[in-house]
């Protein structure tokens, strides 16, 4: 239900464009106006919730540790530095790792339950991992080489981004890979989240979504590309005027290069209020982000209250003295009598 | 008390991965006998709330079974603005409430979902049942778009399915290893156990340990006396086993160390053994150290119910040193007290470290603790891997072999501190037969005993035997492959827990402490010829048996 409501959506953005631009001519409004408030939303509230996060304090270093502590003794003991981490750089690592090699993900395991043979097992599942590095490579790949239509002179990284991007040279115009690996992962992710009990049990239209709009954000761009081959000049013409605030929007343009416009404007209006965020949020989680080392360098936790203290010794021994006096135990301070007792 | 009599065949088959057709939201909660644990006595609470004000509330008797949970009438503000605070002191939980994909990479790594089948036992949907509420209260599309982006109200029911599940949680972090953002579970179900307080919404078994480590400085509310008595008990049976009468400080000021270890292990068999094992751990190399009584809990039932409650029964470890002089602490084999230790201990109480406190140097070998110079405290498993490194104890091997022995990582030196070589290196060095269990369920993969932070009672058996199935059935494995017929473990708990696990999962394995195995294995200077183990055994027995 979750899915379908989150498909009916997505349609229902890409019907908006047509008729807006197709039936009402609102060029104007759908290649500048959306498009830059989209773009305005974006920045702010990715700004705004990386900064409510940051803002907040770590009151403890909390980082989960994944191998063996630094030890004592470096002879005895090899510790295991990117997966527990106790100084900056080693913890640079396994960020570094988490965020381009998505480590966590690789560590995945599916259980298998025998009951027959009375096994459970852990067979190695590293398809998640797989198609979410291809789909999240395709997307950056595909952000960097949009930056091509900013940018008046091209600089030579992305080109080379680009060849290597159409290297199989198949069609003309040639075809990215980039550009099928995103469509193979998406459809990897939205598949299993369909098939997998487990996982479509715990879907919600915050997970559907997102999906069908990358996919129909990549559909509509494919179209452009492959099928509609729209004018490209035509569009970067308008979006470098677009960045020296000139707004001019050019005839001509086929009606899929909004469609597309308005889906990755949507996708911009969407991303500070959703789980996207956590793009920015993977680098400030506290299990990983922060060394194992609390046990070598003190750590300060802005809210601790001082003025909780423990249950002093001073009145544990007024609650035991007798006993305790009795029992022969070290005491501060005798019993009442006791000394007189003594001379005794 | 529930019955639990299903046989372990019946309950492997019980279990199924598919979810109910109803969605989670309007699954039922089910407080049948055996699915929750007893609520705290109200004078447990009322002498909490006198000793530390504004964590705990809403002393009375009442019931989970039943419908009335007798709540404070404005319990839904005690909630919102309980979780608000919370969001604004933690930025874990504000960027855990807001990043979950719902990639389900945590939803078969947790032992209660293994064991149960029970969905909302997956780590991300326990999450949800708090991130529910969250969109509700805190965003902007919860509040106007509701159910469909997965918001819900705060009702009754809500509260109490948190209170079903998140005493269903034993903070281990396995999901949290393999959660892509590190959402760790363990800090939502604090938080969410910290809120629940606020309502008066508790458990006996933790709070009544909570109740006596504050008075009396240990778990079960033993007395300094009646402490004593047992420590004594204990050098007779040390005598009747080596021959040897040793000395056992207690409260002593002047001593180099104080060893501070879970009380558990002072009452509780096999927790003895190993605690017997210490004592003669120390006379062997004559270590300058005191015990104390006031100090004599390690563990720190503190951490399952509220940040400020944790950090009044560490701080006595501090106090406790410096009243006795100590340079530093040595610490005992405990789980939860070792992230309390290596992740939260210098942060909240360092400040109360007397001058006197310097970075921990072994006595013996001249090793320097760097790794613990802030809080200076050093882990027994470390102590013994030096002593050991450097041929300071006369060991025989031999002694133990009868001992088929694996080890068992307890979750919070795992996950919370890579304790992972150490003990092995002990283990190995004093006992000739050992195997690890599968990769998949060992170091910081390892699976929680299923009684950790708190529920290790036995009024919820069924719950912990599911739980304890993934540990279990890797037990088994290594018995049916190796023989393996001991499970070592560095955890008071365990100790506890461990032992009706294996009775149900792997029968014939039994629960010891690495300390025991050590002390088993250890010539103490002077001693008699031994015959019989710690557990006063006889060594001839135990062989004839193993070659059986």
């Amino acid at each position: 239900m979750n899915a379908l409501y989150s498909l009916v959506f997505v349609f229902a953005l890409v019907l908006i464009p047509l008729i807006g631009v197709g039936a009402a001519k609102l060029n104007v409004f759908f290649g500048i106006c959306i498009p830059s408030t989209a773009l305005l939303v974006f920045l702010a509230g990715f700004v705004c919730k990386i900064y409510g996060w940051a803002k907040r304090p770590v009151p403890f270093r909390i980082p989960t540790t994944g191998g063996q502590q630094e030890p004592y003794d470096t002879t005895l003991f090899t510790q295991n530095k990117w997966d527990n981490p106790s100084t900056g750089p080693q913890t640079v690592v396994r960020m570094l790792l988490e965020v381009l090699c998505f480590r966590s993900l690789f560590r995945n395991t599916a259980v298998k339950l025998d009951v027959k043979n009375n096994v459970v097992a852990y067979a190695s599942a590293k398809w998640l991992w797989l198609f979410a590095i291809l789909f999240h490579y395709s997307f950056f790949i595909i952000v960097a080489r949009h930056m091509r239509l900013f940018l008046a002179k091209v600089p030579m990284p992305l080109e080379w981004l680009e060849f290597g991007d159409g290297i199989m040279q198949i069609g003309i115009p040639r075809m990215y890979m980039s550009d099928v690996l995103i469509l193979v992962g998406l459809l990897f992710l939205l598949g299993r989240r369909l098939v997998d009990p487990k996982i479509r049990y715990i879907s919600l239209v915050n997970d559907y979504f997102p999906l069908f709009l990358i996919i129909g954000i990549a559909l509509s761009g494919v179209y452009m590309r492959y099928f509609a081959k729209v004018d490209v000049i035509a569009i970067k013409d308008m979006v470098v005027s677009l960045t020296q605030l000139k707004f001019k929007v050019p005839a001509g343009i086929d009606n899929s290069f909004y469609v597309h416009l308005f889906l990755v404007s949507t996708l911009l209006f969407y991303f500070p209020f959703s789980k996207l965020m956590h793009l920015g949020g993977v680098f400030l989680s506290p299990t990983r982000n922060l060394p194992n080392d609390t046990r070598i360098r003190h750590h300060e936790n802005p809210w601790n209250d001082k003025s909780i203290m423990p249950h002093s010794y001073a009145a544990y021994e007024d609650d035991f003295r007798a006993p305790m006096f009795e029992a022969g135990l070290p005491l501060e301070k005798l019993p009442e009598g006791a000394e007189e007792e003594a001379k005794a | 008390m529930a019955k639990f009599s299903k046989k372990p065949i019946e309950l492997l088959q019980s279990i199924d991965y598919t979810p109910p057709r109803t969605d989670w939201m309007s699954t039922p909660n089910d407080f049948s006998d055996g699915r929750y644990a007893y609520p705290a006595k109200p004078e447990k609470i009322e002498y909490l709330m006198k000793e530390l004000p504004g964590a705990f509330a809403n002393p009375r008797e009442w019931s989970p079974g039943d419908v009335d949970w007798k709540l404070p009438p404005n319990w839904k503000d005690i909630v919102h603005e309980g979780f608000k605070e919370r969001l604004n002191k933690y930025r874990s939980l504000k960027v855990f409430m807001d990043v979950c994909v719902r990639c389900g990479a945590c939803a078969d790594k947790c032992h209660f979902f293994i064991g149960s089948g029970d969905p909302k036992n997956m780590p991300v949907l326990r999450a949800e049942l708090m991130r529910s509420v969250y969109r509700k209260d805190f965003t902007l599309a919860g509040k106007i778009l509701g159910k469909l982006t997965g918001a819900r109200v705060m009702e009754e029911d809500v509260l109490k399915e948190w209170f079903l599940y998140f005493y269903q949680c034993t903070e281990c972090r396995r999901c949290s290893l393999f959660c892509p953002y590190g959402i760790d579970t363990a800090e939502i179900t604090m938080m969410a156990r910290e809120l629940l307080h606020l309502c008066g919404i508790n458990i006996n078994w933790i709070m009544e340990p909570v109740a006596n480590c504050n008075r009396t400085g240990n778990h079960l509310g033993i007395q300094p006396h009646a402490f004593k008595d047992i420590l004594d008990f204990m050098l007779d049976d040390i005598e009747a086993i080596t021959g040897k009468r040793i000395n056992a400080p207690l409260n002593e000021k002047g001593h180099e160390v104080i060893f501070i270890t879970p009380s558990g292990d002072v009452f509780a068999d096999p927790g003895i053994y190993t605690f017997m094992g210490y004592l003669m751990l120390f006379d062997a190399i004559g270590l300058d150290y005191t015990l104390s009584t006031y100090a004599s809990e390690g563990g720190n039932f503190g951490l399952f119910t509220n940040a400020d409650m944790m950090k009044k029964l560490n701080a006595k470890m501090y106090a406790e040193a410096n009243r006795l002089g100590a340079k530093w602490i040595l610490g005992g084999e405990c789980g939860h007290m070792w992230r309390v230790i290596n992740q939260y201990m210098d942060t909240m109480n360092g400040y109360l470290q007397g001058p006197q406190m310097s970075t921990p140097v072994s006595p013996i070998t001249g090793t320097v603790f760097g790794n613990a110079k802030q809080t200076k405290m050093v882990h027994i498993a470390e102590f013994t891997a030096d002593l050991i490194k450097h041929g300071k104890l006369n060991l025989d091997k031999s002694r133990n072999d009868y001992v088929k022995a694996t080890f068992h990582d307890s979750c919070n030196p795992a996950r919370g501190m890579g304790l992972l070589d150490e003990p092995r290196y002990v283990l190995k060095n004093v006992c000739n037969h050992f195997w690890d269990m599968p990769e998949n369920t060992i170091r910081e993969q390892t699976f929680c005993c299923a009684g950790g932070s708190g529920l290790n009672t036995d009024e919820i058996m069924e719950i912990r035997l599911r739980g304890g199935l993934p540990r279990g059935n890797a037990l088994k494995y290594v018995q049916d492959k190796h023989g393996v017929n001991t499970m070592a473990c560095v955890c008071a708990i365990d100790r506890a827990t461990l032992i009706p696990l294996a009775d149900y999962w792997a029968p014939g394995v039994r629960i010891t402490g690495l300390h025991e195995l050590v002390a088993n294995a250890l010539i103490l200077p002077g001693e008699g010829e031994r015959t019989m183990n710690l557990r006063q055994e006889e060594f001839e027995e135990l062989n004839a048996q193993e070659e059986e």
